[in-house]
């Protein structure tokens, strides 16, 4: 009798790409900011409890590991308002050529940097 | 819910390693997925070295030249050899294309052959796309029409209406652009998938067809269109140089503009 047949390899074999790779990246980032968002409600919910939490959740995101956080969230921000923006425009039918998807895919990834870089000059700077 | 791993029997195995060609100065190493249903054997990587002083510019040049010469149970489709029938669709150095159109030179050291990716295997290279033409007859491929056609002559079109079907109607439905697609990996029980949809908007794009209504209809749902997320690997892919992604987009536009 014949075998039952194999999934042919899928995932693994396949070529990382720019395409793919922001698509992952897009979806990893709205998840994070999920999780960011609770965070904020967090340092909130602190400054309208009182002084002494409000501290002690300052400290906490204050530290080197809070800030490490604070700095993915920023990332994650970016990335994804940039790359959201690059979808509405796809979903206008714009952008829709390979060049269009790698030369804006290039944007997003500059504005990414540049608008974290920006920030953060401005909250060690500032 | 997404499988990211291989099932058991699909784990892929060091296979055999066949030697190069005596006496041969260029060569080219092919790692090759081999299945077959005639043992209870795990799929295998096979390695052929092949003589490129004697052999044809293409992966499919290299891959008739084993099958010839060294390994006659390497089993692929292929008929044309020039990128009209859209058989010998498999995957080449990680991205899907025709072999018949992918150079060999264009792969940087060993050449790694696999079966288009996500599909069932029947045997080596040759996915079983049942499915994917089940998939393609329920779009309907062919023009429907209510009134009377035109006595004695065809239903004509205008030369703009026509040029609206360019870049549709090249299709040669190999499927490398659905199976270079992660949602149609997770979701292709559900979702049409890129080559399917381009085929779908060909016919609502079509001006002589009197169903758009229909056809619209029949797609507006969450998994057959919407499993699309934009990830452009479909048009990345494509060996005709078509571009599903944005034939999809323009389905979604219609959607929208009709409510």
């Amino acid at each position: 009798m014949a075998q039952q047949r194999p999934l042919s390899p899928h995932l693994m074999i396949y070529k990382p790409q720019l395409t793919s790779i922001m698509s992952i990246t897009h979806r990893a980032t709205g998840t994070a900011l999920a999780l960011g968002s609770l965070m904020v409600v967090w340092w909130i919910v602190a400054l309208a409890t009182g002084a002494e939490y409000y501290n002690f959740v300052q400290s906490i995101l204050t530290s080197w590991f809070g800030q490490l956080v604070l700095f993915g969230f920023t990332v994650a921000v970016f990335y994804h308002l940039s790359n959201g923006i690059r979808h509405l425009f796809w979903d206008f039918g714009y952008n829709l050529t390979i060049e269009g998807v790698h030369r804006s895919g290039y944007m997003v990834l500059a504005s990414t940097v540049i608008l974290t870089v920006l920030t953060w000059a401005l909250v060690i700077l500032g | 819910m997404a499988e990211f791993s291989l099932p058991q029997n699909s784990k892929v195995q060091k296979g055999k390693i066949h030697p190069k060609p005596e006496g041969a100065v260029r060569t080219k190493t092919f790692n090759i997925y081999r299945w077959s249903p005639d043992d209870s054997e795990n799929p295998r990587m096979d390695s052929y070295t092949v003589n490129l002083d004697d052999c044809g510019p293409m992966v499919l040049d290299a891959l008739i030249k084993i099958k010839g010469d060294t390994d006659s149970s390497l089993t692929f489709r292929r008929s044309c050899r020039e990128g009209i029938c859209g058989s010998c669709s498999m995957n080449i150095d990680g991205t899907n294309t025709l072999a018949c159109l992918k150079s060999i030179d264009d792969v940087k050291g060993d050449v790694d052959i696999y079966p288009l990716p996500h599909m069932p295997v029947v045997k080596d290279l040759v996915p079983d796309l049942s499915h994917a033409y089940a998939q393609l007859a329920s779009i309907e491929p062919w023009i429907k029409t209510d009134t009377t056609a035109p006595e004695g002559e065809e239903r004509l079109q205008s030369v703009e209406d026509r040029e609206k079907m360019d870049g549709l109607w090249e299709c040669v439905l190999c499927f490398s652009c659905s199976t270079s697609c992660p949602s149609y990996w997770w979701n292709g029980d559900r979702y049409l998938g890129p080559a399917v949809l381009l085929q779908a908007y060909r016919w609502i794009a079509d001006s002589r067809d009197e169903y758009t209504g229909e056809r619209l209809d029949a797609l507006e749902d969450p998994f057959r269109l919407y499993r699309c997320h934009t990830i452009m690997n479909c048009t990345q892919t494509c060996p005709k140089g078509l571009n599903p992604g944005k034939a999809i987009a323009e389905i979604k536009k219609l959607q929208l503009e009709r409510q």
